[in-house]
């Protein structure tokens, strides 16, 4: 029945704060909440910056992607049709291509937006990019069937695509997509290759085009022999005309340390020939910064939250233990008369915050693993629940337990005996 | 030796050991600008196997003797040895475990701990000390058993009457076998019935060569003892010879 000195300790502390199950229980809440609060936030913290860490990685972390921006309409002209020139030059690619020290792999992007076909299946609008055997290479893209675009199709400006997972499950279900032949505009081309999606894709099958992830690489001077530089695109009542040179231009550096470098020269090389300022710049390795210092600011605030919500909590227990002590004097000084030190009562006090902070502590543990579980499930946000998290909060309500503890066990140590016993 | 004994062993004809000796114990609280002299010039000695009732009215010092016999106070002059060391030579802790060791309480309101079942009410004195807890609660049993509550080991103190409480009170006195048992009123909440049975088993702990101080201020109570001291304003007026 009894053991050790400390655990009994513990177990007639439990006994006596089970005395006053209601009170002990609501005490608990301030500590509860603050636990939880700390492990749910943690949680979702960790899981939106995991989240938005891929996606960066996706784009390529030693990749630096140069985007055509359509600049800003003149708010005053009305016309309803209008053409418009903008974007990333051929000379801007070679002087990427070409000049920029520590570049491996540079790699043209032009989209093409037009009506894809295969037998009754209908993509309308869909772009198809025209880009080079290099692609592969900059993105680390990975081919699910047959091959990429290759050199030798790009200078026989053959007509060839490769189509993305997707869409080869919308246009071929059941049938091997290598060999058939698709519609793209007035032009046939032939698939060579199927590649996986960035993302790993729900398992059923895109239902309606709407849905459909439209991917589809042609090689890029095959795309301009065809369809030359003008974008048409037809909204109601209006047309618009763009004539943009390349989309994109992705190039790959050869390590980390010189992405700054290059995406530097890319700004000052960009700024110069394009004043209109029809061009952006992105760094996927700045995003990366970016999120890990969001990430930072948002562990930061959660951190504050967390700490006054434990500390409200801790000034709780403090606020009870105190009238326990005063409840208990008489107490405190039977059991001074029957031989118990000082350092006997405020163990014993001590013991009983501390337990009481952490069955705080345990049921946080359990609503703050139950709070992400919800999340996930409700507000479909990822969370990641570390390891770490319940045992930093154990850490957390045992230190909330001595802390606020330390006070009304002092004090109930330091009753004189002899006014402990008469106490009423 | 760990087992209480439970018959009758002592010798009557053992010298007398001085257990505890006040020596011209004064103790002086000061009100504000006034001193009150609750003892004055206070000197008695006890002996092993002796039964002293200390009496007096109200006012009389008797609380404040109690509380230098048990040494949960210090004279402010004059001197209290227990087994020879002097109380207020004694720190805080050294005073403690000379409450553990040597002074068994009892109270005129049992004092026990409400949320702790018998078996642990007796078992409190041992959490002070580094005793194995084995050996503790077959020796609270016996005591349990002695004082007639074996039945009723794990009930709460709520669920005892007077009698039966005062009874395990005197189980946890016993419990580390100390030498004096310091009895503050403890019949004062009993009926006559129940206070009878209870002084019995002071009589019996007293042939057993305990030195039983008992503090009361019914007179049939303290004529059971052997010498009666009694207080007035904090001096001794008398020491009689009681039945006892």
């Amino acid at each position: 029945m009894l053991s050790s000195p400390f655990s009994r300790s513990v177990r007639l502390g439990i006994k006596s704060l089970f005395l006053h199950k209601l009170r002990s229980l609501l005490t608990t809440f301030g500590v509860l909440f603050g636990v939880s609060s700390v492990i749910s936030m943690l949680a979702i913290g960790e899981g939106a910056s995991e989240e938005a860490q891929e996606q960066i990685r996706q784009l390529g972390s030693q990749n630096i992607i140069l985007r055509s921006l359509k600049p800003e309409e003149d708010p005053t002209s009305s016309q309803t049709t209008s053409a418009t020139r903008y974007g990333l030059t051929w000379p801007d690619f070679e002087r990427v291509a070409g000049t920029f020290p520590g570049v491996e792999g540079v790699v043209p992007i032009r989209n093409f937006v037009q009506q894809v076909r295969f037998e009754d299946k209908v993509l309308s609008n869909a772009t198809t990019m025209g880009t080079t055997a290099e692609y592969q290479n900059v993105t680390g893209r990975i081919l699910h069937r047959g091959r990429f675009i290759g050199p030798i199709d790009d200078i026989k400006r053959n007509n060839v695509c490769v189509v993305g997972y997707e869409v080869a499950r919308y246009f071929f279900p059941g049938r091997d997509p290598l060999g058939q032949t698709i519609k793209i505009g007035p032009e046939y081309f032939e698939v060579i290759g199927v590649i996986l999606p960035r993302v790993p894709i729900g398992a059923s099958a895109a239902s309606n085009a709407a849905s459909v992830t439209v991917e589809i690489f042609i090689p890029i001077q095959t795309g301009i022999s065809w369809f030359g530089s003008m974008n048409v695109e037809m909204n109601s009542g209006s047309r618009n005309i763009e004539m943009v040179d390349i989309h994109e231009v992705i190039a790959s550096v050869k390590n980390a340390e010189t992405v700054a470098q290059v995406a530097a020269a890319s700004r000052t090389m960009l700024a110069r020939e394009h004043p209109q300022n029809d061009y952006e710049v992105i760094v996927p390795l700045e995003l990366l910064a970016r999120a890990e210092e969001t990430k930072r600011i948002f562990n930061i605030v959660l951190g504050c939250i967390a700490s006054i919500s434990l500390l409200v909590g801790g000034i709780g227990i403090m606020n009870v233990m105190l009238a326990t002590v005063n409840e208990r004097t008489r107490e405190i000084g039977i059991r001074r008369a029957l031989g118990a030190k000082r350092h006997h009562i405020m163990m014993q006090f001590l013991v009983e915050t501390v337990v009481l902070s952490v069955g705080g502590g345990i049921l946080g543990i359990g609503l703050g693993v139950l709070v992400p579980y919800l999340v996930e499930h409700y507000a479909d946000m990822r969370t990641i629940v570390t390891l770490q998290a319940p045992f930093l909060a154990f850490g957390i309500s045992v230190t909330i337990g001595l802390v606020f503890g330390l006070y009304p066990a002092w004090q109930a140590a330091n009753l004189d005996p002899v006014d402990a016993l008469r106490h009423e | 030796m760990i087992f209480f004994n439970l018959g009758i062993t002592q010798n009557k004809n053992k010298p007398l050991v001085v257990v505890a000796e006040l020596d011209d114990v004064a103790r002086i609280y000061k009100m504000g600008d006034t001193e009150v002299r609750a003892l004055d010039g206070v000197s008695v000695k006890f002996s092993s196997a002796e039964y002293w009732s200390i009496m007096g009215a109200s006012g009389s010092g008797k609380s404040t003797l109690l509380n230098i016999l048990g040494c949960i106070d210090t004279p402010t002059s004059g001197a209290y040895r227990v087994e020879g060391k002097d109380t207020k030579s004694l720190d805080d802790d050294s005073l403690s475990d000379l409450r553990g060791s040597s002074i068994g309480f009892i109270f005129q309101s049992f004092n026990l701990i409400p949320q702790l079942n018998v078996l642990e009410n007796i078992l409190v004195p041992t959490f002070y000390r580094n005793e194995e807890s084995e050996l503790s609660i077959a020796r609270a049993e016996e005591l349990a058993r002695r004082v007639g509550l074996e039945e009723r080991l794990l009930h709460r103190p709520t669920e005892l009457s007077g009698g039966q409480q005062q009874r395990v009170a005197i189980a946890r006195a016993l419990m580390n076998d100390p030498q004096i048992i310091l009895a503050d009123e403890a019949t004062g909440n009993l009926d006559s019935q129940t206070t009878e049975e209870i002084l019995e088993l002071f009589s019996e702990l007293h042939a057993e060569g305990k030195t039983i101080l008992l503090v009361t201020h019914e007179l049939d109570v303290g004529k059971r003892a052997q010498n009666i001291l009694t207080l007035r304003d904090g001096k001794i007026e008398s020491i009689t010879e009681g039945n006892g």
